[in-house]
C-alpha cells in the first residue's frame, strides 16, 4: 500500500500533532508515554502495524486540538526516538518538530528499585534516571544505580 | 562536588596515588610520628545504621591526622527519627564540617547527600549498594603483601551472593588484571550480571564450590562470613558452611606469601589456629581501614602528603 493510503487510514486533521514512524507496536506506550488517555476531550485517531517503506511497518498517531510541548517530546523520543513530528495547523503542515533524546531524564518516572532513598516520597531532589543504553533503552536511576527498560518506565511514569 | 561514592569514582592511577599516600602515612596511623595534615578539619560522621568498626576507623584516621570529629549519634534519639530528609540532615552538617562519612540503610543515599552536599561525602555503605573505603583498604592490604596488584590469583570465598565487599573487590581486581576465583555454595554464588560484567572487562573468572582445591594456587583467599538466616533450618546451614572454614592444617601446601584476608567480625569461617600462622592478615587488614581512610580524606580535601613525611612530622 502507498504511503498515501496510509494516511488516508484516517481522517485528515484540521489542527493538532500527527506522530509519524513509531515502530510498529509501539503506539500505545507512546500514548501512554505523552499521558493521553481514553477521557480526554480531543479526538485521537491510532493506526498500528501500516506497511512503510522505511520501516517495514509502523504505528501512526494523530491527535486533534493539542500541539506537543517540548517536555512531551522529550518522554516521546524514550519510546520512539525516530518518530517524526508535525504540527498540523488549518489541514497543512505548520512545523516539523526534532526529537532528541536527552543523557538523562529528570522527574519523568520514578527508581523502581524498593530500596532507593527516592521512595522517600518526602526528599526534595529529582527523580534523576539516566540512558544508558539507547536500543533497547536501558535507564539507571543516578542514586541508586537499579536499571530499568522500557515496559518499566511506562508503568512508573510520575 | 567530589566526593567516593563508588569506586568508579577514582580511575587506576588515582587509587595507586592514594595508596602511594597511604603507604607514607603508616608511621602516623601508628602513632609513630605527629603529622596534623588535617589540622582544623571537622569529619562529620553520619551513621543511619550502626557499624562502630566503620565508624571508629574514620574517626581514628581524622585524629591521627590532627583533625576533630562530630558524631550524628543515635539514630533513635536524633532528628531523623522525627522524619527529617536525608536533604535536611545534610543541609545542616554540611554547614558544620569539611566532609562527612556516612552510611544509610537506602541504597544511592550516599550519591543522594553527594548532590546535596557541598563538602565531600565519603559513603560507608548504602543498603546493599556500595562501600568504596573498604575497598581501599583491602586494595591497600593486597599490594602490602605482594607488592603489586597486577596479575595476583585470588580467591573470594563464602558468601558472595549477599556480600556487597566482595562485589566492589572483585570490580577492584579485574581493573588491575587480576585473576579471580570464586568459591561459595551454589545458593550463595556470585550474582550473575557480577560476573557477566567481569568477563566483559577481560577477567578470566573461575566459579566453584571447592574452597580447598583452590588453597594452593592463590595468592590471596578473602573469605566472608555465610549468615545462618541464608538457609531454611539449622542443619542445612552446618552443612554447607562447613565447606567453607579454614584450618591451620589446610594451609600446609599454601604459597608461602598467600595471605588470608576477612572483612571482620567473623564467626567461625577462620578457625583460630590460623591466626599463629605467615597467612593471617585479617588483624593488619582492620588496623588499614585507619590509613586507607587517612589518605583517602587528605585526597578528598586536596591535602598533598608529603614525599618525606619523617622529616616533616614530629614526635608524639
Ligand atoms: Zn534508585
Amino acid at each position: 500500500m502507498s504511503q498515501e493510503g496510509n494516511m488516508r487510514r484516517v481522517t485528515a486533521i484540521k489542527n493538532g500533532t500527527v506522530i509519524d514512524h513509531i515502530p510498529s507496536g509501539k503506539a500505545l506506550s507512546v500514548l501512554k508515554m505523552l499521558g493521553i488517555e481514553g477521557y480526554m476531550s480531543n479526538p485521537v485517531s491510532l493506526v498500528m502495524n501500516v506497511p512503510s517503506k522505511k520501516m517495514g511497518s509502523k504505528d501512526i498517531i494523530k491527535v486533534e486540538d493539542r500541539e506537543l510541548t517540548q517536555n512531551e517530546l522529550d518522554r516521546l523520543a524514550l519510546v520512539a526516538p525516530d518518530a517524526s513530528v508535525a504540527i498540523i495547523r488549518a489541514y497543512s503542515v505548520a512545523e516539523k518538530l526534532e526529537i532528541n533524546l536527552t543523557e538523562e531524564v529528570v522527574n519523568l518516572a520514578r527508581c523502581t528499585f524498593t530500596n532507593c532513598i527516592t521512595t522517600n516520597h518526602r526528599e526534595p531532589l529529582p527523580h534523576r534516571l539516566v540512558v544508558t543504553n539507547r536500543d533497547p533503552l536501558e535507564l539507571r536511576c543516578r542514586y541508586c544505580g537499579k536499571t530499568q527498560d522500557i515496559e518499566e518506565l511506562v508503568e512508573n511514569l510520575l | 562536588m567530589p566526593g567516593l561514592i563508588t569506586m568508579d569514582d577514582l580511575t587506576n592511577e588515582e587509587i595507586i596515588s592514594i595508596l602511594d599516600d597511604a603507604e607514607r602515612l603508616l608511621p602516623v596511623a601508628r602513632g609513630e610520628l605527629y603529622l596534623p595534615l588535617l589540622q582544623g578539619r571537622i569529619l562529620g560522621n553520619l551513621f543511619f545504621e550502626p557499624s562502630t568498626r566503620t565508624r571508629m576507623s574514620f574517626e581514628t584516621a581524622m585524629k591521627r591526622l590532627g583533625g576533630d570529629v562530630v558524631n550524628l549519634g543515635d539514630v533513635k534519639t536524633s532528628s531523623v527519627v522525627k522524619g527529617e530528609t536525608l536533604f535536611d540532615t545534610i543541609q545542616m552538617v554540611d554547614g558544620y564540617t569539611d566532609i562527612i562519612a556516612m552510611r544509610h540503610p537506602r541504597q544511592g543515599a550516599a550519591q543522594y547527600a553527594c548532590d546535596s552536599a557541598r563538602v565531600p561525602i565519603m559513603n560507608g555503605g548504602d543498603g546493599a549498594g556500595h562501600h568504596p573505603t573498604q575497598t581501599m583498604l583491602d586494595l591497600f592490604t593486597i599490594r602490602q603483601a605482594h607488592g603489586t596488584l597486577e596479575g595476583l590469583n585470588v580467591v573470594l570465598a563464602g558468601d558472595l551472593r549477599y556480600g556487597r565487599t566482595v562485589h566492589s573487590l572483585s570490580h577492584a581486581l579485574v581493573r588491575f588484571g587480576c585473576n579471580v576465583t570464586f568459591a561459595s555454595p551454589d545458593s550463595l554464588r556470585m550474582p550473575e550480571e557480577i560476573v557477566n560484567d567481569l568477563k566483559i572487562h577481560g577477567a578470566e573468572v573461575v566459579e566453584t564450590d571447592d574452597l580447598l582445591s583452590q588453597i594452593n594456587s592463590a595468592d590471596v583467599i578473602y573469605m566472608t562470613r555465610i549468615q545462618k538466616e541464608r538457609f531454611p533450618d539449622e542443619e542445612e546451614y552446618a552443612k554447607v558452611a562447613g565447606a567453607y572454614k579454614l584450618h591451620a592444617r589446610d594451609l600446609d601446601d599454601a604459597k608461602a606469601e598467600m595471605i588470608i584476608m576477612h572483612p571482620l567480625p567473623r564467626v567461625d569461617e577462620i578457625h583460630p589456629s590460623v591466626d599463629s600462622t605467615r597467612h593471617a592478615c585479617y588483624f593488619e587488614q582492620a588496623f588499614n581501614g585507619v590509613v586507607a581512610r587517612m589518605a583517602l580524606m587528605c585526597w578528598l580535601l586536596g591535602v598533598t602528603v608529603p614525599e618525606d613525611i619523617t622529616s616533616e612530622g614530629g614526635v608524639l
